[in-house]
């Protein structure tokens, strides 16, 4: 049985007071808090077997690279691709978009188009810019609607045999609408383009099986699932990821060096470069399995309860606009008052305790779709519960009382 | 101030210094008990403030650093600069209102040497989320940086 009070528990930091008042976090979309039972992974790995990893000979190395390893099989598992060096080792989301779009410059000429959607965060849609300015090639976008959902009609007309590459979200950040990725995948594939997600969002809620969706890329960062900062994963299709050139040149990623040819190591070391986050990569594995013990199903049906809860009390506020509509969302209410800036909004919810975002969310194209400078988004974890949603809508109302 | 013991140079001469008006806001901010009355004060002053020329509001006038949008207007009037700003968010119009009151309608020597102890001692800062007490630091910025340049025209 699901106990969100014994949940609670595992999370240290719930426990602290903001502005005199307990905290409230409602912005797990931009990063989730840490249980403890990650929190001693890291205090154990650098209290225990701090070491540089695949070069030592010494016992401490030797436990620290087996850690780190075991981190990689775990994350295999849970995202179920066929073998372990298809997951390498990234920083995060970010970097992981980075060495795909950085690969990619080597396969595209003029006259590619590479299709992005309507819903990304904007930070991801530079390195897509950024590839077509170095090769030619051309930025097509799949719009959305007022829901809040890609209009895949539109994607179908996009599509052609000039699309190499589709890049979409698996869920939106601003608004939390899942994508159809399944759809999107097969459609890309019936013109042999490669599809990459963008699974930072999905992965907090979802689990991901990159098998089943034949995706050819999938990526996430840490920190949104339980995890530390700084870390995330990118699965990409063996015969993807041997075909595309390394991102990075340095330690770890090279078989032999000599000044005339370097040739590069096999996967997954040819894109981890230098030495990498180590204690990040093993607490990422701890993170996984903190959440698969809980389960993804027991989460996913928890938030939905809390997501349906927070959406109707706060459509009781008069002259409060949700954004982001969709019948398929996960749980993240973008919403605005009438003729109050969000970002009011969000400074006197902190007064309260509460911590929402508030602002574009990295999503400048989709605010500006709707006209707004921004919104407020309030995003809950399985660690929430519906008397804190009780707050919120409280701090909503008292916002409403003193702005307007 | 006493007019009897000013060295007279008319330029710089005011009734009202940078010092007694931000006293008078120490004065009126440490009649509040909480921040909900703090922040109702910075509110209604934001409210109630026509602080700029529509023509002014554009791109060029606008700071940056803050989430909410700022725009800055400034004039010289009789060796003084005259500042007019406005924002799209009201608590950030409040916290305008407040350093407009402050630096408008002073000689730019004056803008340029006042020290901002006094956002300190309101509790504006402590009060304030980081992202705007970025902001008030770039407004602040922003505001002796004009009078920078309108005491080199001057001098
Ligand atoms: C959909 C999406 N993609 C990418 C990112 C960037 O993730 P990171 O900063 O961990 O690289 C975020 C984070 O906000 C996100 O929500």
């Amino acid at each position: 049985m699901f106990n969100v009070e014994k949940i609670r528990q595992d999370f240290p930091i719930l426990n602290r007071q903001v502005n005199g008042k307990p905290l409230i976090y409602f912005d797990n979309a931009a990063t989730s808090q840490t249980p403890k039972q990650v929190i001693d992974v890291i205090v154990d790995y650098y209290s225990n077997y701090n070491a540089n990893i695949h070069r030592g000979v010494h016992t401490l190395s030797q436990e620290a690279t087996d850690a780190y390893e075991q981190a990689r099989i775990k994350i295999q598992n849970h995202f179920n691709a066929k073998k372990a060096h298809e997951i390498i080792f990234t920083s995060g989301t970010t970097h992981g978009i980075n060495l795909i779009a950085n690969g990619f410059s080597s396969i595209l000429k003029p006259g590619d188009d590479i299709i992005v959607s309507a819903l990304e965060h904007h930070s991801n849609i530079v390195p897509w810019q950024m590839l077509c300015e170095r090769t030619g090639a051309t930025l097509k976008v799949i719009p959305m609607n007022l829901e809040g959902e890609l209009i895949l009609s539109e994607y179908d007309k996009l599509l052609s045999a000039n699309t190499k590459l589709v890049f979409v979200n698996h869920i939106s950040n601003a608004l939390g609408t899942i994508n159809p990725i399944e759809t999107i995948i097969s459609k890309a594939h019936t013109v042999c383009a490669a599809v990459l997600v963008d699974g930072a969002q999905s992965c907090p809620h979802i689990k991901p099986d990159v098998q089943a969706l034949d995706v050819d890329f999938y990526v996430a960062s840490a920190h949104k699932m339980c995890g530390p900062t700084g870390q995330g994963m990118l699965y990409g299709k063996e015969e993807w990821l041997q075909k595309l050139p390394p991102y990075q040149g340095g330690g770890e990623m090279i078989a032999e060096v000599t000044f005339e040819k370097t040739t590069y190591a096999d996967l997954p070391h040819k894109f981890e470069a230098g030495t990498p986050n180590i204690c990040g990569g093993i607490a990422f594995g701890a993170a996984i399995d903190y959440m698969n013990a809980i389960g993804f199903s027991t989460i996913a049906q928890y938030e939905n309860e809390l997501l349906e809860y927070a959406t109707q009390q706060l459509s009781g506020i008069e002259g409060l606009k949700i954004y982001g509509t969709s019948a398929y969302k996960t749980s993240v209410i973008s919403f605005n008052l009438e003729g109050i800036h969000p970002y009011d909004v969000g400074t006197i919810l902190d007064k309260l305790g509460i911590a929402v975002r508030t602002g574009h969310h990295c999503a400048q194209p989709i605010m500006d779709f709707y006209n707004i400078p921004g919104t407020v988004r309030a995003s809950f974890a399985f660690y929430n519960t519906k008397a804190e949603i009780d707050s919120l809508v409280a701090g909503v109302k008292k916002a409403k009382l003193m702005l307007s | 101030m006493n007019n009897n013991d000013t060295i007279c140079n008319f330029e710089k001469r005011k009734i009202v210094t940078i010092q007694d008006i931000q006293n008078d806001i120490i004065d009126e901010f440490s009649m509040f008990d909480d921040w909900e009355e703090r922040y109702q004060y910075m509110i209604d002053l934001g409210k109630t403030l026509p602080l700029i020329n529509e023509q002014y509001k554009t791109d060029d006038n606008l700071i940056k650093g803050c989430q909410s949008k700022v725009w800055v207007h400034a004039e010289m009037k009789d060796n003084n600069v005259i500042f007019t700003a406005d924002s799209d968010a009201i608590i950030t119009k409040g916290i305008i209102a407040i350093l407009i009151r402050t630096f408008s309608n002073q000689h730019p020597q004056d803008i340029i040497d006042a020290d901002t102890e006094f956002i300190d001692q309101i509790g504006l800062k402590e009060h304030l989320s980081p992202t705007r007490a970025n902001g008030l630091v770039s407004m602040v910025k922003q505001l002796k940086m004009y009078a920078i340049a309108y005491q080199t025209q001057l001098s």
